[in-house]
């Protein structure tokens, strides 16, 4: 499923929705985990899963092409767990 | 940087109600609807691929002896399905503030 195919599927479930507005909503709720990610906040959907971001230290990389090393800057990265009832439905 | 508390539900429909001017209720449904559509393309086996947020995407475990921490014991772990998330490039540097 791409997001195209959501957006068409949010539609269905909300007949009275407009196209440009089930584009939205979509919009709308992926924005709102980036922008509290980018905050420095959690993400708890029960049932579905929960985004958090995990610390990552600075490193010494390589450029896989030149073997050259480069610094790597300590960042955040994304993390999702899935919660316990999609797990489970995931294996039924 | 603001408050530190947990995004929920009933918060992003408060973002729905208040970016597209629809009812709190419906807002609310709608998350509901998008996590719902979300996890029944997973659990028919489909990846679902959000442009510009990430990749939410299944991988097939096969069986493999595991061990019961506690007392040693070698137990089976059967094979299974497990769901994990690939955020988008867009979504890093967002993340890192850039």
């Amino acid at each position: 499923m791409i997001r195209s195919e959501l957006v068409a599927a949010v539609a269905e479930t909300h007949p009275h929705l407009s196209a440009r507005e089930a584009e939205r909503v979509v919009g709308t709720i992926f924005e709102s985990i980036i922008d509290a990610l980018a905050d420095g906040r959690r993400v708890e959907l029960r049932g579905f899963g929960a985004f958090s971001t995990r610390a990552r230290d600075s490193r010494t990389g390589r450029n896989p092409r030149t073997g050259e090393a480069v610094h790597v800057d300590a960042k955040r990265v994304p993390h999702f767990k899935a919660g316990k009832d999609l797990r489970e439905r995931l294996n039924r | 940087m603001s408050d530190n508390h947990t995004l929920t539900r009933a918060e992003m429909g408060d973002e729905v109600h208040e970016q597209i001017g629809l009812s709190r209720t419906e807002s609310v449904q709608l998350v509901e609807t998008v996590l719902d559509r979300v996890s029944d393309a997973l659990v028919r086996g489909e990846n679902v691929k959000i442009s510009s947020f990430g990749s939410f995407v299944l991988r097939d475990k096969n069986r493999r002896m595991g061990r019961n921490p506690k007392t040693g014991e070698e137990v089976p772990i059967e094979p299974r399905r497990v769901l994990t998330f690939r955020p988008s490039q867009i979504m890093r540097d967002r993340i890192n503030g850039k």
